[in-house]
């Protein structure tokens, strides 16, 4: 196997592995310093225990969450050095306003907040909270304004052999990249709700420490319920964007083939990209396609075989990773929507219940799924329509190198993988302290 | 000085910056076997660094943000012509970082004993890449006229790439010492402030070898003898280290830190003046030397990442400042006690 396709491998390997820690970091930050507010406002020792609870937790799935990053932002130089050379005027200059405004923060002050308990008054304390949700989440607009220029290159130039920048205001506002901030933050927000949903309803479940985890529940419900909606909303603009600057990322989502207007949706498709069609379409909604993608049933949406072959998205992958996607975000509405309607009496839902606590998963594989949809589906693209991956890989490395990086990464990601999740596992079924 | 010399000198400021602090969380976690005796000194080590270990490794990413950004094909060709030893470094970053994390949760004594020994290592072995690399870029790699890596892992295994090692590990050992002869207690303080002198004799030595050693395998003097007054650099480096001898012996051990990080930063710097203006010099042509000017970003990005750095790099240095003084007593029991601590 070639350096190139070892790394790819091993960039979705490290990214991936990566994005397991990050959302509960963006949303779980969320909740704890809510709990640590709420702490201090009114002087009620639950919340304080609360704040301990999923604060515990939280470090632990930060703390790989952390450590996995550092491999990411090495490996454009590593792996990626023409892609590095060629792009680094801006999307260098992202990943480095990243570092230095919003990454130096969340790690300085998580450290305050783990060892500054005795340290500082509460209401400061509370504070230090604040700070690392706001630059857990900064640090998310960074990357994904980085990744929203990879998708849809605004403000650049090319000259001297490269892009340069040409417009640093269009690079910051460029709508991709903050809708991609939107829908990935709220998609965040929806595995931090879930996850502390489904870990109380799991002690709910065993009638343990009952009035601690109905308020954790209850803490978490609204957001949750917010998420689950927004995220849905949200992600239909976001379609639309998608529809309009990547059409055949769009065409691969739906696994469209035909150029049509009035184009419609089936809800069972199985695509045959080898004869470039689908082998069942079933359950036809007329114009559907045209509405999601352009908000008008007789609109045009172009059709995969309108592309050249060599400029198609992978479309099983996309496809797929849509679908479950789009699947899993409307179950959660409709969970988030059984829950709120059992709200106040959710220590007896005993379905319920089990249904939380098997759906902790699903919103993590929804936003890896979301993600495979917008890195595979930008593909044969490094950069869209400027720079192909193909083309981005670095002449110095060699097959050995990669096999060995690779292999190290799945080595020491799965050891990683194995005890944090047993870690998590463990103090989650611990429970809080004894008040 | 044009923006391209202004980032060059910004760019060493910040791998300064990155080793004075990192540097002592990683000698300290590599001196573990020899300063700890039990259970109580192994923790107090890990705590001693446990509220900056992260902030510090902060230090690390914006280095290479930087470079990436300000200059972009410097970047490109030392990530992937360095690959195997930064991969390296990366993997025993992570194995270390969650060390920290991982060791107290399980009250089980094998548990502790693999991740503190993982640690130990990983402390050990970042220490000893840094400065193989760095003294491999002093003394040129093998760069063709693309800047494309002609050699492989083993090539940075040169004696001279080693002396850097044997360095950077002495000197973080050095700067350990005294961090936990600050921050620690009892004997444990007295016997790391005891050992700080016996490395400091030794750092002192290694040191003396290596500038000499540069001088003989390396370009770096040049730019010193065209202009004199720089030596002022590899001069400071030498009060540093005289300084921290002489406020160590009187126990007074932020002085003797302070000390110890200029002697770092000035040694740094050292390094990067000879450089300059190559980030990377080619030892096959000096002129397919990767330079401060053949790499460099747009002069917008460059103006406006200076625009950012002048913003948000006081403010971080200004908060990890708060920080550190915030914990900057010995610690004792109490540190210790609660569910916190590592």
């Amino acid at each position: 196997m070639d350096p190139l396709f070892l790394s790819r491998l091993q960039f979705a390997a490290a990214t991936f592995f990566h994005f397991l820690f990050v959302p509960l970091t963006l949303g779980l930050s969320l909740l704890v310093a809510t709990m640590e507010t709420k702490w201090v406002r009114t002087g009620d020792k639950t919340y304080l225990r609360m704040t301990k609870f999923w604060g515990k937790l939280f470090l632990i799935n930060f703390a790989i969450g952390v450590v996995t990053g550092i491999t990411l932002e090495f490996q454009f130089g590593t792996n990626w050095s023409r892609y590095s050379t060629y792009v680094g005027d801006i999307f260098g200059s992202l990943l480095a306003i990243e570092a230095t405004a919003a990454f130096f923060l969340e790690s300085t002050f998580i450290a305050v907040w783990v060892f500054g308990w005795k340290k500082l008054s509460p209401k400061f304390h509370a504070g230090v909270a604040w700070l690392i949700f706001f630059g857990a989440n900064l640090s998310a607009v960074w990357i994904l304004l980085a990744n929203g220029w990879m998708q849809n290159p605004v403000g650049y130039v090319i000259r001297n052999g490269r892009a340069e920048l040409e417009s640093f205001t269009a690079v910051i506002t460029n709508s991709f990249g903050w809708q991609q901030f939107l829908h990935t933050v709220s998609g965040a927000f929806l595995v931090g709700a879930m996850f502390v949903m489904g870990i109380s309803a799991w002690h709910l479940l065993r009638k343990s420490n009952v009035d601690f985890f109905r308020r954790s529940f209850r803490l978490a419900l609204p957001l949750g319920i917010f998420a689950s909606l927004f995220v849905a909303v949200q992600g239909h603009f976001h379609g639309n964007e998608v529809a309009a600057i990547q059409p055949a990322k769009l065409a691969a989502m739906e696994a469209h083939w035909e150029t049509t207007d009035h184009a419609p949706m089936h809800l069972l498709v199985l695509p045959d990209p080898e004869n470039e069609r689908n082998s069942v379409e079933f359950i036809k909604l007329p114009s559907m396609l045209s509405i999601l993608a352009y908000n008008d049933p007789s609109a045009t949406v172009k059709g995969l075989k309108d592309f050249p072959e060599d400029e198609r998205p992978p479309v099983q992958l996309t496809f797929w990773s849509f679908r479950i996607m789009v699947g899993l975000g409307t179950l959660f509405i409709a969970l988030m929507g059984w829950a709120w309607l059992k709200r106040n009496d959710i220590e007896n839902q005993k379905a319920l219940l089990w249904a939380l606590l098997l759906a902790i998963p699903l919103p993590y594989l929804a936003l890896q799924a979301g993600w495979a949809v917008a890195e595979v589906g930008r593909q044969p693209w490094i950069v869209y329509g400027i720079m192909r991956t193909a083309d981005a890989v670095s002449p110095a490395i060699n097959s050995a190198q990669v096999w060995f990086s690779l292999g190290s990464i799945v080595a020491i990601y799965t050891l990683l993988g194995i005890t944090g999740f047993w870690l998590i596992v463990h103090y989650a079924k611990k429970g809080p302290k004894a008040a | 000085m044009d923006l391209q010399a202004i980032w060059f000198f910004l760019w060493g400021l910040l791998w300064a910056v990155f080793f004075m602090l990192d540097g002592y969380d990683l000698g300290a976690g590599a001196l573990m076997p020899v300063l700890a005796k039990n259970e109580r000194d192994r923790r107090m080590i890990l705590n001693a660094s446990g509220p900056f270990w992260d902030g510090n490794e902060v230090w690390l990413i914006t280095a290479g943000g930087a470079t990436f950004a300000a200059f972009p094909a410097a970047y490109a060709a030392m990530f992937s012509g360095l690959y195997t030893a930064l991969m390296l470094l990366l993997f025993m970053l992570i194995l270390r970082g969650v060390s920290f994390e991982f060791r107290g949760k399980v009250e089980s004594a094998a548990w502790q004993r693999t991740w503190d020994w993982l640690h130990v290592v990983s402390s050990f072995v970042v220490a000893l890449l840094l400065g193989v690399a760095f003294a491999n870029i002093f003394r040129g790699l093998p760069l063709d006229e693309q800047g494309i890596f002609q050699g492989g892992l083993l090539t940075l295994l040169n004696p001279y790439g080693l002396a850097g090692g044997v360095l950077f590990v002495i000197m973080f050992f050095l700067h350990g010492a005294l961090w936990l002869g600050l921050r620690t207690d009892g004997e444990l303080q007295k016997r790391s402030q005891a050992v700080a002198e016996k490395l400091w004799i030794a750092f002192a030595i290694v040191l003396v070898l290596f500038l000499a050693y540069t001088a003989v395998e390396t370009q770096l003097f040049s730019n010193y003898l065209r202009w004199p007054v720089l030596l002022i650099v590899p001069l400071l480096a030498v009060i540093g280290l005289i300084a921290t001898r002489t406020f160590l012996g009187s126990r007074r051990m932020w002085p003797a830190m302070g000390a110890s990080a200029l002697t770092i930063v000035a040694v740094t710097f050292f390094g990067i003046i000879g450089l300059f203006p190559a980030l990377l010099p080619s030892r096959l042509n000096p002129g397919w030397s990767v330079t401060a000017y053949n790499s460099s970003s747009s002069e917008l990005t460059l103006t406006i990442m200076l625009v950012v750095v002048a913003i948000f790099v006081p403010i971080v240095i200004a908060y990890q400042t708060w920080a550190h003084l915030m914990f900057a007593k010995p610690m004792g029991d109490e540190d210790l006690d609660h569910e916190e601590a590592y």
